[in-house]
């Protein structure tokens, strides 16, 4: 619980502490907006449309084969903090389960999912 | 006539150089006494605060925090002087004693200056980012062992924990590419997610062969363990996977040879392009904060955190850490920027399946 507090009150002085800075600089910086000022920056040419649009694909597979892993990772933690009661049987269970996520990882790769065009 | 001028300028620059380490040396100094002197002399206010755990948690936060902010000011200044040496070259070393303030006058500089936001950017998140960005460094900093009794609060899973916490950064970095509808920001926002989840995966699998061996998941555990079996670099499964962590740290932090998500000759600026001011420095306060939580959970996983004769805890982890920022730093002006296929190839065929084999071998290796 000492922990949950610690946790909760630092990230309330985290935000804190942007939010002060930030309304200190409110009152010591000028603030003289034009239409030119507020345009997007693309180096120089007037920006055409807005930036909202679909983007490629493989970010998607990327999140995709990171989600397969962490759970594996959220697995093993509990597994590494136990494998020294049971020994050499759960080290061999352990290596069968990694070597199944790795016919997984072989096959993404087989099928071009870790290539960047 | 060059070559004496050029001469004349090395000079300068071993001059420098020997006012660099002594700036530094009288740091550390400070730092010990600092380190000394305060605990058995505040030791009642440390028991009336201890008694009242939110204004204990309120203090240590303070504390933090400032420790943070000072920190990051004294890292860019070493950073700024480091390269300068890399390239031949002073750094700063007009404002304050070898150029130390510097950062303050930036810092100045930045607070005065206008913010400006994007016409187009959608406010909320806009705004939100910095903190979403800076909240979780502040929370990192939480379960760092500075010492013997320099821990602001430790957890008794601790290591999920800054794996948890410190991931929580992509979603403000995306945030920022998303919310300022610029499209080098959204570009530079997905590439940032992308490297973030992807050196994720070795990074908690380089965590988890350091757990097989320690079989805690608290920083007390881990530096317990390495009192008694010396430093976990020195076992041999290990030294992989250090490696394997520090790569994947410098992903982690947009270092150099990973800084795909702000490559100015690509994105200009990547997601922050739209900020400006001090909004602006909060990404590169969270940015340096970042780097320096990333080198001390290396020192305490690896190189025994604040174990070390003679010396006080926190000055043994402060050396160790500065070590390893700067073989960070040599790194990033070393190294030229990777492309994003060479950048995402190198994680998921080299690391990923590296770091598999390095938990299997910690894991044999630590339950013979």
């Amino acid at each position: 619980m000492a922990g949950l507090l610690t946790i909760f009150v630092f990230t309330l002085v985290g935000a804190a502490f942007v939010a002060v800075n930030l309304l200190i600089a409110r009152f010591l910086r000028p603030s003289v907006p034009t239409t030119e000022k507020e345009t997007t920056y693309e180096c120089g040419p007037l920006p055409f449309g807005d930036a909202w649009r679909q983007f490629n694909m493989h970010y998607y597979l990327i999140g995709l084969l990171f989600v397969i892993f962490d759970v594996e990772a959220v697995f093993l933690y509990p597994w590494a903090l136990a494998f020294k009661q049971t020994g050499a049987y759960a080290v061999a269970e352990m290596i069968i389960f990694i070597g199944l996520l790795a016919v997984g990882w072989a096959y993404a790769w087989r099928r071009g999912a870790l290539e960047w065009q | 006539m060059s070559v004496a001028h050029s001469g004349s300028a090395d000079a300068r620059r071993s001059g420098q150089f020997v006012g660099v380490i002594f700036v530094f040396i009288v740091l550390l100094v400070i730092a010990a006494v600092i380190g000394h002197l305060t605990l058995p002399g505040l030791a009642p206010v440390w028991h009336f605060l201890g008694a009242h755990p939110i204004l204990n948690a309120l203090v240590k936060a303070v504390v933090y925090v400032s420790f943070i902010a000072l920190l990051v000011l004294f890292l860019i200044w070493w950073e700024r002087k480091f390269a300068g040496w890399l390239q031949a070259r002073l750094g700063p070393k007009h404002v304050g004693p070898q150029g130390m303030l510097q950062t303050l006058a930036d810092a100045l500089k930045l607070i005065t200056k206008e913010d400006i936001t994007p016409a187009v950017a959608d406010r909320p998140l806009f705004y939100l980012a910095p903190f979403v960005v800076f909240v979780p460094t502040v929370l990192t900093f939480m379960v760092l062992p500075l010492g013997p009794h320099w821990i602001a609060q430790d957890l008794n899973v601790a290591l999920l924990y800054v794996i948890a916490i410190s991931s929580m950064t992509a979603t403000g970095i995306m945030a920022a590419g998303w919310g300022s509808n610029n499209k080098y920001s959204l570009l530079g926002g997905v590439r940032a997610v992308a490297q973030l989840l992807s050196y994720e995966v070795p990074m908690v699998m380089a965590v988890l062969s350091v757990v097989t061996f320690v079989g805690g998941l608290s920083m007390r555990h881990i530096i317990d363990y390495q009192a008694q079996n010396g430093w976990l670099i020195l076992k041999w499964p290990l030294i992989p996977a250090f490696l394997i962590f520090l790569i994947a740290a410098l992903a982690e932090l947009n270092r150099t040879p990973f800084d795909l998500p702000e490559a100015e000759s690509e994105l200009v600026s990547g997601f922050h392009t739209e900020y400006s001011g001090m909004r602006f420095a909060f990404f590169f306060l969270a940015e340096f904060a970042n780097n320096f939580f990333s080198a001390g959970f290396a020192v305490a996983l690896f190189f025994g955190g604040y174990l070390g004769p003679i010396l006080p805890g926190i000055v043994w982890f402060i050396l160790k850490t500065f070590v390893l920022i700067t073989l960070m730093m040599w790194i990033r002006w070393t190294v030229p920027r990777l492309r994003i296929d060479q950048m995402m190839g190198l994680c998921w065929k080299l690391l990923v399946p590296l770091s598999l084999v390095v938990f299997i071998l910690a894991a044999a290796w630590a339950s013979r």
